[in-house]
């Protein structure tokens, strides 16, 4: 949704408040449920211990964590798996594009906000319509997801024989039913939908062509596309209000 | 291994602060800005298209399929998220344990 269209401040703010925390929550168990699964690939991959522990520390990024243990376990070359984890992270740049708008972090919030900025974070704060709550929602929903990650994996890592296949309970199919959940409020309108098909679409067809994490970069390419040359992008839309100098501040 | 390690992580985390860090003006071109709304909805759509539907460099149509679909039988009917993502695990491991 565009800023202008946000409000900076919310009515009914300690009910959102309850939901955003709840959702935040149910999020970082979903997502832990998976790390428990990382972890225990990760120490079946023949990483240590400590390193899957770093991992999730400092990467922490589930998609470009997964990459990296699946090449090193495939018997590939780690610098290999770090590249096709970069490949892959570079969408949580993207993000920190539309969410730097949104958030306005400086200083130290910046630097530690940046570690949070992971799909999870990014579609949580997105699904809200005004900044107090878009902001507190991608504090709660990062802390919670950084927290449960850290010590699902860490839990995984030490137990690893039981879970170490994440199609057991059917783990597998959560990440994309969670990023469908989030997504769900966006897909409202009728263009992000479009964009989001097509994005689906040129993912797909571009699997069995291009090396792991390029999928997901050419569909970034979609929304460039749709961004300048779709029925807004003609200078037929004003500058977002909040882009104003003057722009009131509002609470963290 | 540990160069790797440390190649990925802090690669990861400047590419997080970079995308925070490009200046608000260079955002404010409604273009650009209009790119920059439409992103995340490709990104995660595209991650949900690729998680489910491959396999490696494979294309397959497995039980992940199936969990989708329950997830989005289950928006539908506006359950709330965690319903959502267990009702896919679930439908996921049983038509895993059926197969």
């Amino acid at each position: 949704m565009a800023d202008e269209e946000l409000s900076e401040t919310d009515p009914s703010w300690s009910t959102t408040r309850r939901a955003v925390l709840r959702d935040a929550i149910g999020v970082g168990v979903a997502t832990g449920a998976y790390g428990l699964s990382f972890g225990a690939i990760s120490v079946a991959s023949g990483l240590s211990i400590l390193q899957t522990c770093v991992l999730s520390l400092v990467l922490f990024s589930g998609g470009s964590q997964f990459a990296l243990v699946g090449i090193v376990g495939g018997g590939g070359a780690p610098m290999t798996g770090a590249a096709t984890a970069l490949l892959l992270g570079v969408r949580n740049g993207f993000y920190g594009l539309r969410l730097s708008r949104l958030l306005r972090l400086r200083s130290w919030r910046r630097i530690a906000g940046a570690q949070l900025v992971i799909d999870e974070s990014t579609a949580m704060s997105l699904a809200r319509t005004s900044r107090p709550a878009a902001r507190f929602a991608f504090w709660s929903t990062g802390l919670s997801v950084f927290l449960l990650w850290n010590l699902a994996t860490l839990v995984g890592a030490v137990a690893t024989k039981a879970l170490h296949d994440p199609r057991v309970f059917g783990l597998d199919a959560a990440p994309p039913a969670a990023f469908l959940a989030l997504m769900a409020p966006r897909l409202r309108a009728r263009e992000p939908r479009v964009v989001a098909l097509v994005a689906a679409i040129v993912a797909i067809a571009s699997v069995p062509f291009v090396p792991t994490g390029v999928p997901v970069l050419l569909a970034a390419g979609v929304a460039v596309v749709a961004g300048f040359a779709g029925p807004r992008g003609f200078g037929s839309r004003k500058a977002a209000p909040d882009d104003d100098a003057s722009a009131v501040e509002v609470r963290a | 291994m540990w160069p790797a390690i440390i190649v990925a992580s802090v690669g990861c985390y400047a590419i997080k602060l970079l995308g925070l860090s490009v200046p608000r003006k260079w955002l404010a071109h409604p273009r650009i800005a209009h790119t920059a709304d439409l992103l995340p909805v490709a990104l995660l759509t595209a991650l949900v298209a690729t998680q489910t539907f491959t396999n490696g460099r494979h294309l397959v149509i497995d039980a992940r399929a199936a969990g989708l679909l329950a997830a989005i039988v289950a928006l539908r009917f506006k359950a709330p998220f965690l319903v959502v993502v267990g009702v896919a695990c679930l439908v996921a491991a049983l038509v895993r344990l059926a197969a």
